[in-house]
Order: structure tokens, then C-alpha cells, then sequence
């Protein structure tokens, strides 16, 4: 169809577009100008853009993006709002640092500031290992059950936090370390064997009495000293209770055989160097609050 | 871009190859005033609909320490809409859903029984603009002198004219904007910082955008904002139908049109004198007798403005009349016109939903609760198993207090046997119920911990909480979950 011959609607005698849909056609009416004009407008701006903001990304050859003649950086505008951010909560995070931690659980605003305040953190720092609200996974204990391999009060889990678990480089860093019963060659296999009998009897799960009593003077030598004549464990020492129902590395007979074997000795960062005081504070009300806390 | 010409009884239309721009300049518009019952029924709905908008943040209205005491304000500091008496918190915003459903429905009603009236009378866009040619028309005179003022070569009466107005269209639409930040502040607060730059930024931001968006579209964009950007011509254009009443030229009587010569006869002619009257008052710039159009916002100023010709000519008024589309259609075959139905299948149904969404929200406002309980259980981990071989669940508990009172509540919890409860912060005496304070017009929490025997059954805990003063309870019940596993 040449240009000449473009349908026309018969009622307005404005030209169609051609295209016709169960029998309605398009009329083909210029588009307003200041459309065009809003369009220029736009163009305009967006040259605008590009002189006074970031806009050129960083291409090969050109090292880095234009950073436009405003030298804005989203960057930095986060970190001035970070800053004004610390300002304003310096009021409740300095009250945080003047009270003690039970004065911060009793007291309403500071309780629900500090858990509000723990909440976030735990979820930026902790719960990659410990899971959402404390979950726990195999090992990374569950912190929302009242088990506790060193100290569930809000003086200890504070510790915990500030020191770690076997960090190195904090001389108050919780420590204790289980020997490689099984690959330093300390015991047989056999001995083994039957020590894993011996915890598997602490909560009844045991039916091979003569292993049992095969190990009976090993534990005592071994392991009673850390985890105690009936295996109650020693929080002194972050030594497990292994007669409950709770395992951090699994309860069944060969996961007990490989924690003999290979020992368990878990990390956990100190935290006082890389998080302000303000912050383990409320990080420990926060874990006590999640369940266990005692 | 050259100068778009439409004739359109030229071969191949007004759009053929030849002669189209594609892009088409404003063509300006020059609305006269028109004299009348629908002119004067605008200028009350003009000063009424803007003596709202401009009065309403001023009304005060008590409502007790520490709360804004503005009738209407939408208090983002506090999180909450107030409406007079009505008082809606965040975890109701569903009363705002409500609210555009029956906006809406309200819309479709009207359209059902008055067409487009909406876009007529009470449109901000319709309002304002009718304002701004009010102001034109006060610097640059009527129709004919404004015509010949854009015309005339640039004096020093022409700039003062067109400087003046535009002068006093940017004090309205300042006026506007600073009115609208006025229904999100304090409104005496806001409007003494303005001037000393204590208003927050956002004030002056959103002052400063309706301001432009006032002065440029009642300014300048006024009948393009209908014609090409509101969605509401399009979908009001389905709403209505032939039985409602719109701005309608009665073609019936009025054809054949033409000048009436003194010789001729009126029975032998149609009424319409083609005086040209209802194009030149028309705001949108249409003819009303080429039928109904998109462009026609039916404010009904035709009506006024063929209304007086009629007198003039001595024939009856009515040529251009609010009618309904079944009504001409039957007097142009000759037949007796239906009369007009107010109660039809579609006002009938747009009426009962408006009443049954209506009562419903006023049976939600009036017996809203001022004391609310919301239960959130821990998702991770849904329970944990204690040493002792029981089940914990953790919950946090919500108070809402709507009342300016602080209250004491107790809480009780029952649910599966040997079940006990630790409240973080409350002293620790194993009980299932407890006792707690709540903050005045706010919201506290409480983490809950329940425990019970492992029976491996998820079951349910029910939740009560009584305000130990007036016994208001209210109850919630959550499930407490158990692996079973």
C-alpha cells in the first residue's frame, strides 16, 4: 500500500492506521506536541544526569565509572546516614552501656530496644552459623534451648560473645580441647569401639554390657575428667552432658565413634574487637531472651 | 514543525499524508462565560469542594495528651490516620481499602444515573482549572478580548495582563501545594516553620511539586489532562449507558440546523440556530452536537449557554438538556420517549454494595475494639525440646492499647496439660498467667515462652487477656507446636 491510498474512516475522515479489529479501526490522529516536547524535556535531563551524577559504568580501558561532576556516591551518603543513624541511637545504646544486664531485661524501653537492637545484629552476624532465631544445626548449638555447653546466664553468654570459643589471639577466650582419641594413635580401634558403647549406655542406649565394661576404667582415666564420672559433662570446660537427649554432633552410634575418634574442638569468633560494647550487650539479652536463658 | 491544518472535507481527511504533522500543536482554547443554573451550581460546587480542601487541616479536634489534636491528619510519626472521631492504626488499613472501594462504587453509581458528572462539577482537575480561567478571564477579559489580546502585538497592557495572571496562578497553586502538606503535619506547626525553614524538607518538597503540577496543569495543560492522561474518561465511558442522564443535544429538535432568517417558519426547521454558542462557553473545546465524545466532561455549561439563546429566539430551552440516549432515540422515530429510570439492575446492585461495604465498615468503626492481641509464634525453630525432655515454644505477644489510658492486664494461658509459662523480664514463677502493663495509645511486647511434656501433637494454646479495670478481654488462639518426631 503506497501512502497515498491510506484507509480513511468514513465518519471523521481522519486516516486509519489500516489495522482493524472486528471491524474497529485505529485513526491515525498526530500525537500531541508537548508530548514531544516532554520527550525532548527527558532527553535533556538525562544528559543532565550523566554531566552531575555517576553514570558511565566502568568499561575496559576507562579504569572507572564517571563519577560526574557532583561526585556523588551512594556509598558515602550510606555512611553519613549510618552516622546520623548512631547519633540518634546513641541515646538508648549509651543507656545500654550504664546499666547491667538484668537492669536491661527488667526494664521495658531498655529490654525492648536491646532486643530489637539484638535481633538485627544476631541476624548479620550470628545467624549464618547459629540459624534464624537460634536455631541451631549440627555443630552449631541450638541457643534457643536451655542446653548449655558453657554458661547460659547473661553474665556468660556476655563472656561467650565478647571472648569466643578457641579463638585465637583472646587470652580470656573460653578453651578446652578434646584429644584426637582415635587419628593421634591414643587409643585402639577397639577401644574405640568401646567407649562409643560406654556413652551409648549414659542414655540407655547401650545392650553390649561387656564392652561396657571393657571401658569402664578407660572413661575413667580418659574421659571422666572433662565430662565427669557419669558423663554429666562440666560447663567449666565446655564439656557436653552426654547423658540427654541433646547431641551438637549427632547421637547415633557412629557419630559418637567419630567425635572419640577425631574429637571435637568447635570455633566461635570473639566478638568484643569487632562489635562495640552497646551491641554485645544487647546481643546477649537477646540470646537469653530466646529461650534458654538462665 | 509546520503548522497542522485540519479541514477535514478535504479528499483523503484531515490526516492524509500530504498535509499530517505528526505532531499536532495545542490548538488554545477560549471558553466564554456562560450565564445559568448549571454556572451557578459550578461556582457553589467550586467553593465549596476548595473551602473544604483549604479548611479542613485547621479544624482541631480534642483528643487527649500527647496525640494530635487536628481533625484530619495522616501522622506518619505516629503511624496513624486520624479522621475526625475515626482513628485508624496501621494494622487497619484495610478501613483505606474500604474507603476506595466505595469511592469507586460511589463513582459508578453516579456515573450510572448522571453520566459524567463527576468530571463536570467536582474533579480537582475540573475545579481548578474552572478557577484558573476565572483569573484569566479577570486580567484578560472574555472570550472575544482574550482572542484578540493573544493576537495583538506585545505593549506594555499586554504584559501586565499576562504577567498578572500568571502571578496569581502561581499563588494558587502555592496555596494548594502548602495545603496539601498541611493534612500530613500539624498544620498551625508546619505552616508558622515554613517561612523560617523549620518545616521538614519533605514539606517543602511535596509543596514545591504540586505547586508546578497545580500552575502547569490547570494552567496550561487543562483540557489535554482529561483528553489524554486521566483514565477516568475511558472507563466512566463504560459505566454509563443510553438510560443515564448525560449532557445531550436533543437532535431530535434541534435539526435541520441553520441561521433562522425572519421569513422562515419554525415548523419547518429544526431549533438549532447555529449561533455557535455551545462551542465557544465549551471548556473542552468540542461541538456537544456532534454526540457524545471523549473529550466532553459534561460540566453542562452548553446547556446554560443554549438555554439563553433559546429565550432569546423565543423557543423553548431544553435543546441541549441533561437526557437520556434512549429518550432522543425515541422522539427522532416519532414514538412516546420511556421515562427516565432511576431504579435499574445496575443502580440497584451498585447501591446495595455500597450499603452492604458502607455498613459493613461503619459496624467494624463503631464496635472497634480499643484493646487488640496479636500473637506471633517463633518460626524459627517452631519448638525446641528441652532437657528435660519437654517442648518449648516461643511467642511474642502484642498489646495494642488504642486508649490515652495506660492499662494493667492480665494474661492467662491455657492449653495442653502440665503446660508453663516464662514471661523475658518478668520474674520467673512458672505460672499461666500473669500480669502486665501497657503503655497509653501504643503498642508493647512481651516474648513468651511456653513449655509442655513432649506428647508428639501439635495442639492449640488460647490466649486471654483481661484489662484488670474495666474487664475488657480479649483472646487469640495459636497453635503449639510439637515434632513429634
Amino acid at each position: 500500500m503506497s501512502k497515498e491510498d491510506k484507509p480513511v474512516d468514513e465518519h471523521s475522515g481522519i486516516e486509519t492506521t489500516g489495522h482493524s479489529w472486528d471491524g474497529i479501526s485505529e485513526l491515525n490522529n498526530p500525537l500531541p506536541r508537548w508530548w514531544l516536547i516532554v520527550w525532548y524535556i527527558s532527553i535533556g535531563i538525562a544528559v543532565i544526569y550523566m554531566i552531575l551524577m555517576p553514570a558511565i559504568p566502568a568499561l575496559p580501558g576507562l579504569g572507572t565509572n564517571t563519577p560526574g561532576i557532583r561526585n556523588a556516591s551512594d556509598r558515602d551518603n550510606v555512611a553519613v546516614a549510618m552516622a546520623e543513624l548512631n547519633v540518634e541511637r546513641s541515646v538508648s545504646s549509651n543507656a545500654l552501656l550504664g546499666a547491667s544486664l538484668e537492669e536491661i531485661q527488667t526494664d521495658r524501653d531498655l529490654q525492648q530496644f536491646a532486643l530489637a537492637m539484638g535481633e538485627s545484629l544476631f541476624g548479620d552476624n550470628c545467624a549464618t552459623c547459629h540459624g534464624a532465631g537460634g536455631r541451631g544445626a549440627k555443630g552449631y548449638p541450638v541457643l534457643a534451648d536451655d542446653v548449655w555447653l558453657w554458661d547460659g546466664t547473661l553474665d556468660g553468654i556476655e563472656t561467650t560473645l565478647r571472648h569466643g570459643i578457641r579463638h585465637e589471639g583472646d587470652d580470656a577466650t573460653r578453651f578446652s580441647a578434646m584429644p584426637r582419641f582415635g587419628r593421634d594413635k591414643l587409643l585402639t580401634s577397639q577401644q574405640i569401639d568401646d567407649l562409643t558403647e560406654y556413652v551409648l549406655n549414659f542414655s540407655g542406649r547401650s545392650d553390649d554390657t561387656e564392652a561396657v565394661n571393657r571401658a569402664a576404667p578407660l572413661w575413667s582415666v580418659q574421659c571422666s575428667s572433662c565430662h565427669g564420672e557419669n558423663g554429666m559433662g562440666d560447663r567449666t570446660l565446655g564439656a557436653p552432658n552426654l547423658t540427654d537427649t541433646d547431641w551438637l554432633y549427632g547421637g547415633q552410634r557412629d557419630d559418637i565413634y567419630s567425635t572419640i575418634y577425631n574429637a571435637r574442638n568447635s570455633h566461635m569468633p570473639a566478638w568484643g574487637d569487632r562489635l562495640d560494647d552497646a551491641s554485645i550487650k544487647a546481643l546477649a539479652v537477646y540470646v537469653h531472651s530466646l529461650g534458654g536463658g538462665e | 514543525m509546520t503548522k497542522t491544518t485540519l479541514k477535514l472535507d478535504r479528499p483523503g481527511g484531515g490526516n492524509s499524508p500530504s498535509h499530517q504533522d505528526l505532531y499536532a500543536k495545542r490548538k488554545q482554547i477560549y471558553p466564554k462565560l456562560a450565564h445559568g443554573k448549571f454556572r451557578t451550581v459550578k461556582w457553589i460546587v467550586m467553593a465549596v469542594t476548595l473551602g473544604v480542601y483549604y479548611a479542613v487541616p485547621w479544624i482541631r479536634w480534642d483528643r487527649g495528651e500527647g496525640i494530635p489534636d487536628q481533625a484530619v491528619i495522616a501522622d506518619f510519626a505516629s503511624e496513624k490516620f486520624y479522621f475526625f472521631f475515626i482513628e485508624i492504626w496501621p494494622q487497619e488499613a484495610y478501613y483505606l481499602a474500604g474507603l476506595l472501594i466505595l469511592a469507586s462504587l460511589a463513582l459508578f453509581l453516579v456515573t450510572s444515573l448522571l453520566g459524567r458528572v463527576w468530571c463536570g462539577y467536582a474533579c480537582p482537575q475540573t475545579v481548578w482549572t474552572d478557577l484558573y480561567i476565572w483569573v484569566e478571564r479577570a486580567f484578560e477579559g472574555d472570550r472575544a478580548a482574550r482572542m484578540r489580546l493573544d493576537k495583538a502585538p506585545l505593549t506594555f497592557n499586554k504584559l501586565w495582563r499576562k504577567v498578572g495572571k500568571h502571578i496569581v496562578w502561581l499563588i494558587i497553586a502555592f496555596w494548594t501545594g502548602g495545603a496539601f502538606v498541611l493534612y500530613w503535619h500539624d498544620a498551625p506547626t508546619v505552616a508558622r516553620g515554613w517561612f523560617s525553614g523549620e518545616a521538614p524538607l519533605s514539606a517543602y518538597w511535596f509543596a514545591g511539586i504540586l505547586t508546578l503540577t497545580t500552575y502547569f496543569l490547570a494552567g496550561m495543560m487543562r483540557e489535554q489532562v482529561c483528553t489524554y492522561m486521566c483514565p477516568w474518561p475511558r472507563i466512566q465511558g463504560a459505566l454509563t449507558d443510553e438510560h443515564a442522564l448525560n449532557v445531550t443535544y436533543r437532535y431530535d429538535r434541534g435539526e435541520p440546523r441553520g441561521p433562522k432568517r425572519k421569513s422562515e417558519d419554525w415548523s419547518e426547521r429544526g431549533d438549532c440556530i447555529d449561533c455557535d454558542q455551545c462551542v465557544q462557553v465549551c471548556p473542552m473545546g468540542i461541538d456537544i452536537r456532534d454526540g457524545a465524545q471523549l473529550e466532553c466532561i459534561h460540566c453542562a455549561l452548553c446547556i446554560d449557554a443554549c438555554d439563553a439563546m433559546m429565550k432569546r429566539v423565543g423557543r423553548p430551552t431544553g435543546l441541549i438538556a441533561y437526557d437520556t440516549d434512549v429518550a432522543v432515540e425515541a422522539r427522532a422515530a416519532k414514538v412516546q420517549p420511556p421515562k427516565y429510570r432511576l431504579i435499574r439492575m445496575r443502580t440497584i446492585l451498585y447501591t446495595a454494595l455500597i450499603a452492604a461495604i458502607g455498613g459493613l465498615m461503619l459496624f467494624g468503626l463503631s464496635t472497634k475494639a480499643t484493646f487488640e492481641l496479636n500473637l506471633l509464634k517463633d518460626r524459627s525453630p517452631p519448638f525446641v525440646r528441652l532437657s528435660d525432655g519437654d517442648i518449648q515454644n516461643g511467642y511474642t505477644l502484642k498489646l495494642v492499647n488504642k486508649n490515652t489510658k495506660p492499662r494493667t492486664v492480665s494474661v492467662s494461658v491455657k492449653g495442653p496439660e502440665g503446660l508453663s509459662v516464662k514471661v523475658i523480664g518478668l520474674p520467673h514463677d512458672d505460672a499461666s498467667s500473669f500480669e502486665v502493663p501497657v503503655a497509653a495509645h501504643g503498642v508493647d511486647r512481651y516474648r513468651v515462652l511456653v513449655s509442655a511434656p513432649e506428647t508428639g501433637k501439635t495442639e492449640s494454646l488460647d490466649f486471654a487477656v483481661t484489662d484488670l479495670e474495666t474487664g475488657e478481654t480479649v483472646t487469640n488462639r495459636v497453635s503449639f507446636m510439637r515434632g513429634g518426631e
